[in-house]
């Protein structure tokens, strides 16, 4: 399986997608992008779930557990996310970010 | 015993009336408001006449004494044991003649108000003002404790400035009604410092047992004194001020004549016959305690009242509105009858001052209204306040006229009728106990004479001046009272009254003391002669008169800058260097506290509104930075 590949690579990889995660929603624009982006976030924190739980506690269960509730939850946000910038599509025509400012005051 | 329970209904049934006109009155025809009030006021009138005939003649043992009955008393509020507030209606001779006096005047002013207002607005206004005035005024009469008399005494002030201020758009019966009220008002404060002090060294506010000869009020009258008076005499002199004020004694005489800005009726009813001899009454119900206990208190009335009978005297001598005359004579006969509780003794014929002023009250409050309706029927005929608008009016209004003749004579002295008898009453009584008073009065006497005929030929006799329409006679409702108000002006002289009103309850018999009497006839006589001489045919005595004495003159027109005296205390010396340095403080210290933290906060949350963007992207920077931000300091700072 993963035998002989080491954590340290597993880190570097769930790093470097949560960092392009956050990236990518400070900067993307486009709404569904930066959903987009939430996603790679959320998947470099399953990453994590699952690595560490593999390497250091081989005998428990509860971060692939932990990971499937994650991707459970993912899965309705991403729903209620994509209900909503709809709705914006409907209200403004557009789902560019900067459009959706009412929000203030 | 008798149960006087049913006199509890002579103030309510006022209030009934007043809460019914005062509610519904505008949907119903303006006229059937006033006879409803002439109506509540006819049937108070009723019940009191028959509790008088009940009180004086019918439960009463010939020659025993008139004792107080307590005809109704419930609690009203019981602060703990020992102070307890009650309400009540009490029965002696002077509340007994005072629901006849008032009832009766109240009456012929509400009849008189049907014809008077007609056409006015707020027609059923005025009869509900007027209908609040009488329960109130009722209500301070029956009195039985010194702090019910304080709530009623400050409803006829309410009930006064309602109807001073009746013509609310004319800004002079506003500031009229303002300075009535706030110099009453003034005078209130001492009348409550005085009963503080009075129960507080009685422990009672109960009429019966603070005017008891042999109860606590008098008993106090040693103990501790300040500055030479003992606390009883101060704590009366307080409670003298309150009646100062709404008798218009000098110095706090300043409201009554502006109050002429009300209504005629209303003057003829409050500002003549009722209100303002509350200052009267309040003395004699606590009379017993100042006589017995405080005779230097009584000293101050029989001065105050004195001075203030020649001082306003002198005054209506001058003035050219009749109202105005009218208010400053009555300020001068108020002065008359606390002189007469001044120069009177407790009991027998010592008290003879007592019931003088009582008497003289009785038979003041039946002329001087019929003074106040007859100018009303003068003003309703030509329009004018003003005498030199007026003359020859004797054809026109015969019966006004008439009655009005009758009532100068009245208030003049002329034997006969009843100011004369109980004039001379209150002569005798001061000639007994203090000469120098008997002798301004008799001055007074003279010159009231005089300025009363000075404004009956002003009116009814002198020039014929050219009206725009020929003035007519009043109709009916307005001179039926006339005349009935002109029977009682001649014959209230003739009750026995020594028999009835006494300062101990008992009898005892007086007679007219003619070598008093005489120069007090010839004195009157002489001020009547002046009068017609001077005013009778227009012709330039007056002025000549007038510029012979021109410095003197000139101070009474201007009623001796009194106006302007007050004006000068309160806005050059109390507004500037009190009341201004207080607002300065109100406004810059205390709002300037709490307008400080409003800026402040207000400020704050300006500079960091702009964090509130609504830009999503920005938040997200703004969290991440900080989650960066926390990060660094648990990592390193930890």
């Amino acid at each position: 399986m993963i035998q002989g590949i080491p954590l340290y690579y597993f880190l570097v990889v769930s790093t470097l997608m949560f960092f392009i995660g956050i990236f990518g929603f400070l900067t993307r624009k486009n709404l569904i992008t930066m959903l987009m982006s939430i996603e790679l976030i959320l998947n470099s924190v399953n990453i994590n779930f699952v690595v560490f739980n593999k390497y250091l506690y081989p005998q428990n269960l509860q971060g692939h557990f932990f990971s499937i509730i994650v991707i459970a939850v993912a899965a309705a946000e991403a729903a209620v996310g994509i209900a909503i910038i709809i709705n914006i599509y409907r209200n403004f025509r557009s789902i560019d970010v900067e459009n959706v400012d009412q929000m203030k005051n | 015993m008798i149960n006087y329970s049913y006199t509890i209904l002579i103030p309510l049934i006022p209030f009934i009336v007043f809460l019914f006109t005062g509610l519904t009155g505008h949907r119903m025809k303006p006229v059937v408001s006033g006879i409803i009030g002439s109506a509540g006021l006819g049937i108070a009138a009723i019940l009191s006449y028959y509790t008088a005939w009940q009180y004086f003649w019918h439960s009463h043992v010939a020659g025993s004494a008139y004792v107080p009955v307590k005809a109704f008393e419930v609690t009203w509020l019981r602060l703990n044991e020992n102070l307890v507030i009650n309400l009540g209606s009490l029965l002696d001779p002077i509340s007994v003649m005072m629901l006849i006096v008032i009832t009766t005047v109240s009456l012929m002013v509400h009849i008189y108000s049907i014809g008077y207002m007609k056409g006015e607005r707020g027609y059923h206004r005025f009869f509900s003002f007027l209908s609040l005035f009488s329960f109130s005024m009722l209500g301070l009469v029956l009195a039985t404790n010194i702090f019910q008399m304080y709530i009623f005494w400050e409803l006829v002030g309410v009930s006064s400035f309602l109807l001073i201020g009746f013509y609310y758009e004319k800004p002079s019966a506003v500031a009229a009604s303002k300075k009535a009220f706030i110099v009453t008002r003034f005078a209130d404060l001492g009348f409550l410092i005085g009963i503080l002090m009075l129960s507080f060294t009685t422990k009672t506010f109960d009429f019966i047992s603070l005017t008891s000869p042999g109860g606590p009020a008098i008993a106090s009258a040693g103990g501790a004194t300040f500055l030479g008076f003992s606390v009883l005499v101060w704590s009366l002199i307080f409670i003298f001020m309150g009646g100062a004020g709404k008798s218009a004694m000098f110095p706090l005489h300043i409201w009554l004549p502006d109050a002429m800005e009300g209504p005629t009726p209303v003057s003829a009813l409050i500002h003549a016959a009722t209100m303002v001899v509350a200052g009267v009454y309040l003395v004699a119900r606590l009379f017993p305690v100042f006589a017995l206990g405080a005779p230097d208190a009584l000293h101050v009335v029989a001065w105050v009242g004195g001075f203030s009978s020649l001082f306003a005297a002198v005054i209506a001598c001058t003035q050219t509105d009749i109202k105005r005359v009218l208010a400053y004579s009555t300020m001068s006969q108020i002065g008359y009858m606390m002189l007469a509780l001044g120069v009177s003794g407790y009991g027998g014929h010592e008290g003879l001052g007592f019931m003088a002023s009582n008497w003289h009250l009785f038979t003041h409050a039946f002329f001087k209204s019929l003074l106040f309706l007859g100018a009303g029927a003068v003003i309703h005929a030509v329009h004018s306040n003003d005498m030199r608008d007026m003359g020859g009016l004797r054809k026109y209004l015969p019966v006004t006229h008439i009655t009005f003749l009758i009532a100068c004579f009245a208030i003049a002295g002329v034997p006969g009728f009843s100011g004369f008898f109980s004039k001379d009453e209150i002569l005798s009584a001061a000639f007994e106990h203090n000469r120098v008073l008997f002798f301004i009065e008799y001055a007074v006497a003279g010159i009231t004479a005089f300025y009363m005929f000075r404004l009956y030929y002003n009116i009814f006799w002198a020039k014929e001046t050219h009206y725009h329409h020929t003035p007519h006679e009043a109709p009916y409702i307005m001179t039926i009272p006339l005349m009935i108000l002109a029977f009682g002006s001649v014959f209230a002289g003739y009750l026995p009254f020594s028999h009835l009103v006494t300062s101990d309850g008992l009898p005892f018999a007086a007679h007219i003391n003619w070598s008093v009497a005489i120069p007090s006839i010839i004195i009157a006589l002489a001020g009547i002669g002046v009068a017609t001489f001077m005013y009778m045919k227009t012709n330039g005595l007056p002025d000549k008169i007038a510029n012979a004495i021109p410095h003197f003159y000139k101070w009474a027109y201007h009623k001796f800058y009194f106006d302007e005296i007050y004006l000068f205390v309160t806005k050059k010396i109390i507004f500037r260097y009190i009341s201004t340095p207080i607002a300065w403080f109100d406004r810059h210290i205390v709002d300037g506290t709490m307008n400080g933290i409003a800026g402040l906060t207000q400020l704050t949350s300006n500079s960091i509104k702009d964090f509130q963007s609504g830009r999503l992207q920005q938040y997200g920077f703004v969290f991440v930075s900080g989650a960066v931000a926390l990060a660094l300091i648990f990592i390193f700072l930890w």
